[in-house]
């Protein structure tokens, strides 16, 4: 069987980065599995510019951004298979994979890094009752088939969900020469960033309903009219308030999900709220040496934070593989983090002081909008620290830096807790 | 004197299995589709279930049916290679009031001939079922109730029929029936077809088609009946099908694994006029979450994939009516088939086959070939005979669809094979692609590609299931 | 003296900000809670411009089409024409990115240039 101390499962950006950084770390052996015909993940289809303004200060599209570490990777000779898909992990590290020229073959990891990213929520998830005519589509999808395929998905559109992808597609349809007649979100807010209101959907004059969803579809083969109504503040429908309009096509863009069937099947814990892998300050999962990166941990808004959080999980991966990765006081007493008041969830959710490095991101995601609040963050029962924010939203992650020497005045410490409040 | 010695109206699971069995004959037979595709109605949308037979009641051709093709059903999958597994199945009472119609259904069962009928006790339901309900205060328990793949049934079923000589005609919907001389005169879509013998199984429509050929009206009902399916990470949730006690409007809503391992939770059922009126909607998918929920504890409504509705074709007697029409002498009616349906397809092939036979004196045929092989699945392949394969044949080396994890080898072979897939949903029915977790999200575009290289127009002529389901409006 | 209210792009705030503008210029700027949404709505009032990016047909091996930017930002009004000029646009692969696809696109003195490496 073939041995790799280092296997990473996908070769998007989360892939991409945590393979330069362990190579860079001292990693010689690694592998990159990726399914698709090209390495860079999703990145290929988001032509879209604004990608890299943290990592690179300039806006890069996709496949620039992309680019810049796919010739890293190339560079430092690190090996990668293309068109082959990962069919099953071992919770000993044994990897089965399978392609056109290899067949089925399998490959014993030492380390094991989890870069698969997420899916889109199609629309049995949320129950939208009506036809199951053609002209349906995730936006994902008609994303692939305008950018990649150079197939227009249909002519006269409506779009639910205004998270980016949502906002971003109804500008390239629209440049396509489709009539986007309006965007209806479910939530009392959008997800998106307002940049993309403005430049996807003010530039073109197309509404955006907020607390609005599908509540029928028409068309027998092809989609004929979508029927809109406003929600209650549960989300339900309210009687009364349909609107319905003529068109060919619904594109849905209501939310990703972390595709950890992989991660599962090899005995990793997920945390219920990301839908992805609990991991700790190496991310590092329950399973010891399988780390995850990128939106297979949690749905990330910026590609930036991707990048870095995969070179966290490529450092972590190395050193692991070297035995360094566990050096220091074994036993002590690993911290965990709560999310609370309004923080829905936190990344990391365990922190071992004596692995963690010198700082410490934690990535979390607020529940609803708050303005002029503050992040605090308590040791126990003692808030230790406070960041004034003019505006939280859910649909941008947040994050917070924490220090090994502030741990290390704290030695009992059991809880970090991350809140939302509004006095200082 | 007539194009064919019989025409079969309706490519549905009894239009196949009508097919298949006159298929063993000396005969001229040809099938009817309005759509692109075999099982494009009524036998996509149910719910999968090979019943045991303790419903229907006992002397009636339902319940002799019934019986007859729950027997059948396991030789007959191996013979057309289709998936079937017979799970057993719960009838769950939840109250002490309600244990006479429980006591009923077991003696119902009992006298329909029904194999290993017991009554449990809460414990005994219990330990074969952990997640029924709490409430449950006793069941009755069918061990010869299955499960069956519906597509897997019918496409078996047509494409044996098709290589042992029988045609099919698709897009072609037959619009009046006439009699002439000894036979029919169909006018259809696609021209005129004359037949000695026509068989009606037309679904929600074989009303219409007795009705235009006999005095002695029949009405048919379409009875939509909504759906949830669950994705496969849930598919353990219960080992068996779970029924609820049944009432006047069927069986109700009930919980079962499936075949290929997702949970399925449905039908409701509401009386409607459209006969294409497949529409899901609110009230019916919330009642089935919320019914489902009655009889079956922590189900993970959150896994849930995609949602569907299907018509049952409700006679008013609820009553299959299979025989020929007494005024139409060569016309065989195969009317009325709702739920048990699927189950007796087999036996109403054989009954009607047997009918037609007799009728036109049919010789048997002594190149019959009764068995079929199906797509090749490689997850039922050792690790060596799936890369012997993939070194002969590098298609089933691609992962095309993810979430089920299905081969370029497999699209290209449904897409290939006798009465091959023309559309996304005919490779999804025939392959499973596109049916997983992303609903096709990922894998739509790379079917579409595969499905264009193989027919003629191109990228932009794939429809999800023919006419006017096209998925692209054209080039960018 | 005439009035424009647009919303700033510059952060999750999305401030509202009101200009006033007289013969073509902005005058005052309000509704801002710094700088930037200042800078935003005297530019955006004056001289709006964009990024476009599309993708093209590409007669490559291992893609069909490739993906473009405008170079620099064009101005707003000019968008539409730029696709047009995209729309009837095929490249012979090899292509790298920052290659000039299209120079001058709509008269606007910026070049298209490929975002994307095809073989």
């Amino acid at each position: 069987m073939e041995k790799y101390d280092i296997v990473i499962i996908g070769g998007g950006p989360a892939g991409l980065a945590a393979a330069i950084a362990a190579k860079n770390d001292g990693a010689d052996s690694i592998l990159i599995l990726e399914r698709d015909r090209e390495l860079g993940g999703i990145l290929n289809q988001c032509i879209h510019n604004g990608f890299g303004l943290h990592t690179f200060s300039e806006e890069l599209t996709g496949p620039e951004y992309a680019q810049r570490f796919i010739d890293q990777v190339k560079a430092l000779g690190i090996p990668y298979l293309l068109n082959t898909m990962v069919m099953d992990i071992s919770p000993d590290k044994c990897v089965t994979a399978m392609n056109k020229t290899r067949g089925m073959f399998t490959i014993q990891a030492k380390a094991i890094i989890l870069a698969m990213g997420c899916r889109e929520r199609a629309r049995g998830a949320l129950n939208i009752p009506g036809y199951r005519p053609a002209g349906i589509f995730s936006a994902g999808t008609a994303q692939r088939l305008v950018n990649m395929e150079g197939y227009l998905p249909g002519r006269n559109v409506v779009i639910l969900g205004s998270g980016d992808i949502g906002l971003i597609m109804a500008r390239r349809m629209t440049l396509e020469g489709a009539k986007v007649q309006v965007v209806a979100e479910l939530m009392p807010y959008s997800g998106g960033l307002k940049r993309n209101i403005v430049q996807c959907l003010d530039d073109f004059h197309i509404p955006l309903k907020l607390s609005h969803t599908v509540v029928d579809i028409r068309g027998k083969e092809r989609v004929e009219q979508v029927t809109l109504a406003q929600v209650d503040t549960n989300g339900r429908p309210i009687l009364g308030t349909e609107e319905t309009y003529d068109c060919d096509t619904l594109l849905l863009s209501v939310g990703l999900i972390p595709e950890n069937e992989l991660s599962a099947g090899m005995g990793v814990l997920m945390n219920p709220v990301t839908a992805g892998p609990k991991v700790n300050e190496s991310l590092e999962t329950n399973i010891e040496g399988v780390f995850a990166c990128g939106n297979v941990l949690h749905v990330h808004d910026l590609v930036d934070f991707v990048s870095q959080e995969a070179a966290m999980a490529g450092k972590s991966a190395a050193a692991y593989v070297r035995g360094t990765h566990r050096q220091g006081q074994e036993n002590s007493k690993p911290v965990s983090i709560k999310a609370q008041q309004g923080v829905r969830y936190t990344v990391p959710d365990t922190i071992r002081p004596a692995y963690m490095q010198d700082k410490l991101t934690v990535r979390f995601r607020v529940g609803s909008v708050f303005k002029n609040c503050y992040v605090s963050v308590y040791f126990d029962q003692e808030r230790v620290m406070q960041k004034k924010r003019p505006v939280l939203a859910p649909g941008e992650m947040e994050s917070f830096t924490i220090t090994r020497q502030q741990l290390q005045k704290y030695p009992d410490l059991g809880t970090i807790t991350f809140r939302i409040e509004q006095d200082a | 004197m007539f194009d064919y010695d019989v025409v079969i109206i309706g490519a549905g699971v009894s239009g196949s299995a009508c097919a298949r069995e006159l298929s063993r004959c000396q005969a001229k037979i040809c099938v009817l589709e309005k759509e692109e595709d075999v099982c494009c109605q009524t036998s996509k949308a149910n719910s999968g279930i090979v019943h045991a037979g303790f419903d229907a009641t006992p002397g009636s051709l339902m319940a002799k049916l019934n019986v007859r093709g729950n027997q059948m059903m396991e030789s007959l999958s191996k013979e057309l290679d289709f998936p079937y597994r017979q799970t057993g199945a719960l009838v769950v009472c939840r109250n002490m009031e309600d244990m006479p119609n429980l006591q009923a259904l077991y003696e119902r069962g009992m006298a329909n001939g029904v194999e290993g009928l017991c009554i449990l006790t809460k414990e005994q339901a219990h330990a074969l079922e952990p997640n029924l309900t709490d409430d449950v205060y006793a069941a009755l328990y069918a061990p010869t109730s299955g499960i069956v793949c519906p597509f897997g049934l019918n496409i078996a079923l047509a494409e044996n029929a098709f290589v042992n000589g029988v045609e099919f005609r698709f897009y072609t919907e037959v619009l009046d029936i006439q009699k002439q001389g000894q036979g029919f005169l169909l006018h259809t879509s696609k021209g005129d077809y004359t037949a000695a013998c026509v068989v009606n199984a037309a679904g929600v429509y074989a009303d219409v088609f007795h009705n235009m050929v006999s005095s002695h009206k029949i009405h048919i009902t379409p009875r939509r009946g909504d759906y949830c399916l669950l994705d496969k990470s849930a598919g353990k949730h219960v080992a068996r099908t779970i029924f609820s006690l049944p009432n006047r409007y069927g069986k109700g809503v009930l919980v079962t694994p499936t075949v290929h391992g997702n949970l399925l939770l449905g039908p409701t059922a509401v009386d409607i006029d459209d006969r294409e009126g497949t529409n899901t909607t609110r009230e019916g998918l919330d009642m089935v979450l919320q019914k489902a929920g009655e009889n079956v504890k922590d189900l993970p409504l959150k896994q849930v994939i995609t949602s569907f509705a299907g018509l049952r074709a409700h006679e008013d007697g609820h009553e299959f009516i299979i025989g020929e029409v007494p005024d139409a002498e060569g016309f065989v009616d195969c009317a009325g088939i709702e739920s048990p349906g699927l189950t007796s397809c087999p036996a109403i092939g054989e009954m009607v086959a047997g009918i037609v036979q007799k009728k036109l004196g049919l010789f048997p045929k002594e190149d019959f070939s009764g068995t079929r092989k199906g797509i090749l699945d490689p997850k039922t392949l050792s690790m060596e005979e799936r890369n012997a394969l993939i070194q002969q044949n590098p298609a089933y080396g691609n992962i095309v669809c993810r979430c089920e994890m299905i081969t370029e080898g497999e699209i290209l072979d449904a897409i290939s094979r006798p009465l091959g897939a023309k559309s996304l949903d005919g490779v999804k029915r025939r392959t499973r692609a596109g049916m997983g977790r992303c609903q096709s999200g990922f894998c739509s575009p790379r079917t579409m590609e595969i499905l264009a290289r193989s027919l003629p127009g191109g990228m932009g002529e794939i429809t999800k299931s023919g006419k006017a389901s096209g998925i692209v409006a054209g080039k960018k | 003296m005439e009035e424009k209210t647009l919303t700033c792009i510059n952060c999750p705030l999305g401030c509202s900000l009101l200009a006033k503008m007289e013969h073509g210029q902005v005058v005052s700027v309000s509704g801002n809670t710094c700088r930037r949404g200042d800078v935003y709505a005297r530019k955006e009032l004056t001289n709006p411009t964009r990024i476009v990016t599309s993708t093209v047909f590409v007669t490559g091996k291992t893609a069909s089409m490739v993906s473009v930017k405008t170079r620099q930002d064009i101005p707003k009004e000019k968008v539409f024409a730029c696709m047009d000029a995209l729309r009837n646009l095929t490249v012979k692969a090899p292509v790298q990115i920052g290659d000039v696809l299209l120079a001058n696109v709509a008269d606007t003195g910026i070049d298209i240039i490929a975002t994307k490496n095809v073989e």
